[in-house]
């Protein structure tokens, strides 16, 4: 019997969905449409843009407006959306390879603009669809099938990156902290400017197996027991942190969104004709 | 009261006709020689409450163009041949998820950055084939500046009559060159809109063709939560494994063009009717075979010009037609002969098929054209 979370907000008729045993990305779907359900939103007014990769078919699988576009650019595609019709609530979802190295020209930009889209990035440190390639979030040293030899290559802390670029929300959880994910998300869509927020998945079909990870649980274990939040992090020493990654909201400065911005150039225009 | 005629570029009145056929969004990216398409949509938009955006490149001007026309406006992005190459992923994605939009490629020399700022006709078979797989395509090719106003108008049309991007071949000539042009009123341009669902939201199959393979097609934010994906889909929009629906998608999408075919093409001829020779050309170098036809005719040469306005789907049954007629069809492009190879296709067997081409980025004058005309007489 599915939830009624489930039944409000999925098309029940398109499940079980594609991923494997022990993903986290169920997870993170799920915290998405309880944040969505949480902030009240109209189903018919959101719009949920994906690109390409296991992330990117969690839209199919929700009952909302869903586009799911080309590798890499559900950023550039959802600018379009709302720009277009400012009423729409475009939420991305994405993952690390889409988001970060396809679609990282998109991602700085749609961070610069502040434009008023949610983007959920699933991170699950490597290219799970094409079965298991490193990513720009593949930490340096892990194995993938193409880093057979260790990959060489630093990765990219995605919420750095968004706030340095101008995000003006930005925020990490994991599938693990899955309330927390659902109360970040939800903070993200209260505000009006461009949010991040960064989902710490699991992959244990690929990531996992090629690095010795363990299991899913396991892998479950490893968030919870490496996971620090910005608050607790601030009273610890460098040493105590060493091989942590911190969760939490990194950034919550709002400022004028895009579309606001160029809705005042067209009333400014039809006043002065 | 009548419009005042104006002086006015190819590039302009693209924008000018945009406007009038209802474009309300255009996402885009700068390059030499379409940038005053950009321009002038970012200054002429929010005065009819429409949105310009400056996208970060020519993908995500495609892609933004895409994601604005599912929410109900009329969109268009404009182009030249290394953003061409660079929009040709969406394109495809437009082509598959039926999303009626307008793309503008003023051509220029390629291959690569090439010659920028030199006309060129190289984009023809990049116009056709530029994305991958099988799919439908729509191009036409304005040899005027009025023409470019008008043919920008249909272009509009076209999209949004058979749910598809719709592509405008300008060149650089036409781009950037100045004439007096007397715009329509309003009243007087044809206007069409996409076909919306007239069933309850309940019954809505977003990819349902109706007798004309067309499906309507629903605003994102109206009620109508529907699917949208680049991947093979069924009817409801989901992605499908099924080669059945492979075949049928695929083919539905083709034969949505071909069914139409004698709406959509388009083109212009003189002096056919006892032409013995027929100069073949479009954009800009139809103004030069027209220079040249009118030449000949006063020394006597009983030659015609045949110009395609719609260069896909290629006007096949007249150019048929005529190829039984004419002791040789002269096709004049400035490449190494690209439209050309549809008319060998077709008329191989039927008449003498010979080229005047030219990829210097310097236009092909009249006299170039009178040679060979006189050459193969």
């Amino acid at each position: 019997m599915p939830s009624t979370l489930v039944e409000k907000y999925f098309r029940t008729e398109k499940l079980p969905q594609i991923w494997c045993p022990g993903c986290g990305h169920g997870i993170i779907t799920r915290s998405i449409a309880s944040a969505i359900d949480q902030s009240g939103l109209d189903k018919d007014k959101v719009c949920i843009v994906s690109g390409i990769g296991c992330s990117s078919r969690a839209p199919g699988y929700m009952d909302f407006n869903t586009l799911h576009t080309t590798h890499g650019r559900a950023l550039a595609f959802a600018t379009g959306i709302k720009l277009a019709n400012p009423e729409i609530k475009v939420i991305v979802i994405t993952g690390d390879g889409d988001a970060t190295a396809i679609g990282g020209n998109h991602l700085i930009h749609a961070c610069r603009r502040n434009i008023g889209i949610t983007t959920i990035v699933y991170n699950n440190n490597i290219y799970g669809m094409t079965g298991g390639q490193y990513s720009p979030t593949t930490p340096k040293g892990d194995k993938g099938t193409t880093a057979p030899f260790g990959n060489i290559d630093k990765s990219f802390d995605i919420c750095s990156l968004a706030s340095a670029a101008g995000a003006t929300y930005t925020a990490r959880a994991t599938a693990y902290h899955a309330n927390l994910l659902t109360t970040l998300v939800k903070n993200a869509l209260a505000n009006d400017g461009f949010s991040l927020v960064e989902a710490v998945s699991a992959c244990p079909t690929y990531y996992g197996r090629k690095n010795k990870k363990g299991n899913a649980v396991e892998m479950m274990e490893w968030q919870k027991n490496n996971a620090v939040n910005v608050a607790a992090a601030s009273k610890m020493t460098q040493e105590q942190l060493e091989g942590k990654f911190l969760i939490g909201e990194f950034k919550n400065k709002p400022e004028p969104e895009y579309t606001s911005e160029y809705q005042k150039i067209i009333d400014k225009l039809a006043k002065g004709r | 009261m009548k419009k005042e005629p104006r002086l006015m570029q190819g590039n302009e009145a693209c924008v000018e006709g945009a406007i009038a056929a209802g474009m309300r969004f255009y996402a885009g990216y700068p390059i030499t020689p379409s940038t005053e398409i950009a321009e002038l949509s970012a200054e002429k938009l929010p005065y009819v409450g429409g949105r310009f955006i400056q996208m970060e490149d020519e993908i995500a001007g495609m892609a933004a163009t895409i994601g604005a026309a599912l929410t109900g406006v009329k969109c268009m992005t404009a182009t030249s041949g290394p953003g061409f190459s660079l929009k040709q992923e969406n394109i495809g994605y437009a082509a598959i998820a039926e999303i009626p939009c307008v793309i503008v490629d003023v051509q220029r020399g390629g291959p690569s950055t090439g010659q920028p700022t030199c006309p060129s006709q190289g984009d023809v078979m990049q116009a056709k084939w530029g994305t991958h797989g099988d799919h439908p395509v729509i191009a036409l090719t304005p040899s005027s500046v009025k023409e470019t106003f008008d043919l920008t108008v249909r272009c509009f049309n076209l999209a949004e009559k058979y749910r598809m991007p719709v592509i405008l071949l300008l060149d650089e000539v036409i781009g950037h060159m100045r004439e007096k042009v007397q715009l329509p009123e309003a009243s007087e341009i044809e206007i069409i809109d996409r076909k919306r669902p007239a069933c309850s939201s309940e019954e809505y199959l977003p990819f349902k063709p109706e007798e004309d393979l067309v499906p309507p097609m629903a605003d994102f934010g109206t009620g109508y939560r529907y699917h949208v994906t680049g991947l093979v889909h069924d009817e409801t929009g989901f992605p499908s494994n099924s080669t059945k629906v492979a075949d049928k998608l695929i083919r539905r999408l083709v034969d949505k063009i071909e069914m139409h075919k004698d709406d959509i093409i388009q083109w212009e001829e003189e002096n056919t009717e006892d032409a013995e020779i027929i100069i073949l050309s479009y954009g800009c170098v139809a103004r030069a075979a027209r220079t040249a036809m009118k030449a000949l005719r006063e020394k006597g040469v009983k030659v015609g010009l045949f110009r395609p306005i719609t260069i896909w789907p290629f006007p096949e049954e007249r150019v048929l037609e005529l190829a039984g007629k004419v002791k040789s069809i002269i096709v004049a492009e400035m490449n190494l002969g690209q439209l050309v190879l549809e008319v060998e296709r077709l008329c191989n067997n039927i008449t003498k098929i010979d080229r005047v081409n030219k990829v210097s980025g310097e236009i092909i004058y009249p006299e170039e054209i009178a040679a060979k005309v006189e050459e193969v007489l």
